[in-house]
């Protein structure tokens, strides 16, 4: 029988430690949506998102009721837009067409995002995956709810260079078409090098390829949880350290697996996935930059800072790992500036620059994430920095990603405001010096070597 | 067997076990267990119960004792049993 002192741990867990389950993402494939135009495959893109995904958002309330545990998100991923539209979409606008119906899906089942208008081009671009990008700016500006994200690299093909080039005009031209609301569209575009087709996790999440006709996968969060019991150990050993943290993986994972077999149950779709991801919010303990400082850093970004982030991610999943029987995603701890008060009080200290997130990034998931930048920062810049963070994931045999906001009008010393969970952020300085002659060389980067890792 | 589990947490008073326990009888809600603690000052009680023979819903159920514990001025939670043991048992 349980005890009281249990149930009252998981209630505290949950009144005051903003343990939650961050989302519950429908994957669902469009592959069979191809239509004879482009308005048919609208058409029967509309028609199976809303068939399938109908009860997805009442279902997530129910389950939430019956546990007392917040569901903070529904959403839903489909297959890469460019190989649903490739056939029928000959201009970029054909499809921007595509992601307007997917912004009308995402409305009338009442989920908050939609990803999945993406493109897999870690060797090359088709026509239409580079239709798909161009589009990206329109695409971005005109919709509210649809998410973007291009595979642009992977451990075994290499990274294309050519569209990492591209991508870098993209965000730009993004920014620049949303720069009323602080470019607010560069925060719906990640790109990504080794991505999962399993992600449930925004604005990243895609159906891949291999996955079956519909699909649930949770994203489970906790950074107050780990906080809470991490201060209990203050002093105390890294062995002591890192048995606490896995304990606390655990006992927060099991949540999402419970709501990930409930919702499977209760929607009839198998169930996918789990994501161990630590995911932190702007709210006041709920922030992996908290973290951070509990193990022993002033700040997130003082020395120490990538040593305390690798424990803290391997922790996090070998306590998962255990609790749940199907774990996928990004799993990992999320570093996103602006969407973490801890981590937005590090950069305005001036403990954490670019260069430290990025090194921070070859240990945990996932990337450089909500990184707000100049808006005068050049498309060969960006580029750069794609090319370096792909370049990590490549290399590390891991998922890396960039999702940086060059602020239109904004400077350092400014302020970017996304508002809601995309939360704000400082703007940070970029390294000067220029990388022109090395983004336009165009081609690919060849695939590494898999042995002689030093 | 419809096991939940109720908590009711919030300043100590003369007659909370006694409202929740009367709303339960009136109900057909039979009580499997029941222990009750007091942390940091806060009034901590949990029941187990059963609500296979009662006529009404569990959400309906949250929310008349969610009512009453406004009344009472505590807090009163009904929340399906599984949640605490997929946490706490292997």
């Amino acid at each position: 029988m349980i005890s009281i002192n249990e149930v009252i741990e998981t209630n505290k867990m949950i009144s005051d430690m903003n343990l939650d389950v961050r989302t519950i993402t429908m994957g669902i494939s469009l592959l069979d949506c191809v239509g004879s135009d482009v308005d048919d495959t609208c058409t029967k893109i509309y028609n199976k998102i809303t068939t399938y995904a109908k009860d997805l958002v009442s279902t997530g309330q129910e389950i939430s009721r019956r546990y007392g545990i917040p569901i903070v998100n529904k959403r839903v991923s489909v297959t890469p837009i460019a190989l649903v539209g490739g056939s029928v979409c000959k201009t970029s606008s054909d499809f921007v067409k595509i992601a307007k119906t997917l912004d009308k899906a995402a409305d009338t089942i009442g989920v908050n995002f939609i990803g999945g208008y993406s493109a897999l081009v870690n060797k090359g671009m088709t026509p239409a995956d580079e239709l798909l990008i161009r589009s990206i700016p329109e695409a971005l500006s005109t919709t509210g709810k649809v998410c973007s994200s291009i595979n642009v690299g992977s451990t075994k093909t290499g990274i294309d260079m050519d569209a990492v080039k591209l991508l870098g005009e993209m965000i730009k031209d993004t920014a620049e078409l949303t720069k009323e609301a602080d470019s607010i569209g560069c925060a719906k575009l990640v790109v990504f090098c080794n991505a999962p087709d399993d992600n449930p996790f925004m604005a990243g999440a895609f159906h891949g390829v291999t996955e079956g006709d519909c699909v649930i996968n949770v994203g489970v969060s906790g950074p107050g949880v780990v906080k809470k019991a991490l201060e209990k150990v203050r002093g105390e050993n890294f062995e002591v350290l890192c048995e606490t943290i896995k304990k606390t993986a655990f006992k927060v994972t099991r949540v999402g697996q419970l709501v990930a077999k409930e919702a499977s149950k209760m929607l009839g779709v198998p169930f996918g996935i789990v994501d161990l991801s630590l995911a932190p919010t702007p709210a006041v303990g709920d922030s992996v930059g908290e973290i951070l400082e509990e193990i022993g850093l002033e700040y997130a970004g003082a020395p120490g800072t990538t040593a305390a982030l690798a424990l803290l991610n391997d922790q996090v999943k070998k306590g998962g790992v255990m609790a749940s029987s199907y774990v996928g995603g990004l799993s990992g701890a999320f570093i996103p500036v602006s969407e973490d008060q801890r981590m937005i009080d590090a950069v305005s200290a001036g403990a954490l620059t670019l260069e430290k997130l990025e090194a921070m990034t070859c240990v945990c998931s996932v990337g450089l994430d909500m990184i707000a930048i100049p808006g005068d920062t050049s498309p060969a810049t960006i580029s750069g920095i794609i090319a370096d963070e792909m370049a990590l994931g490549m290399i590390n045999q891991k998922t890396t990603a960039v999702r940086l906001i060059p602020v239109i009008g904004k400077g350092i010393g400014d302020q970017a405001e996304f508002g809601g969970l995309l939360g704000y952020a400082p703007i940070m300085p970029v390294n000067k010096f220029a990388c022109d002659k090395f983004v336009n060389r165009g081609g690919r980067i060849p695939a590494p070597i898999h042995s002689f890792k030093n | 067997m419809k096991k939940r589990i109720i908590t009711v947490v919030g300043k100590d008073s003369v007659g909370i076990t006694a409202k929740v326990c009367v709303y339960l009888a009136n109900n057909q809600i039979n009580i499997l267990d029941i222990s009750q603690t007091i942390v940091a000052g806060y009034f901590n009680m949990m029941m187990v119960v059963d609500t296979q023979e009662s006529s009404k819903s569990t959400e309906l159920i949250a929310s008349e004792l969610g009512q009453i514990g406004e009344e009472i001025g505590v807090q009163i939670k009904v929340q399906h049993e599984k949640i605490f043991e997929t946490m706490h048992r292997i």
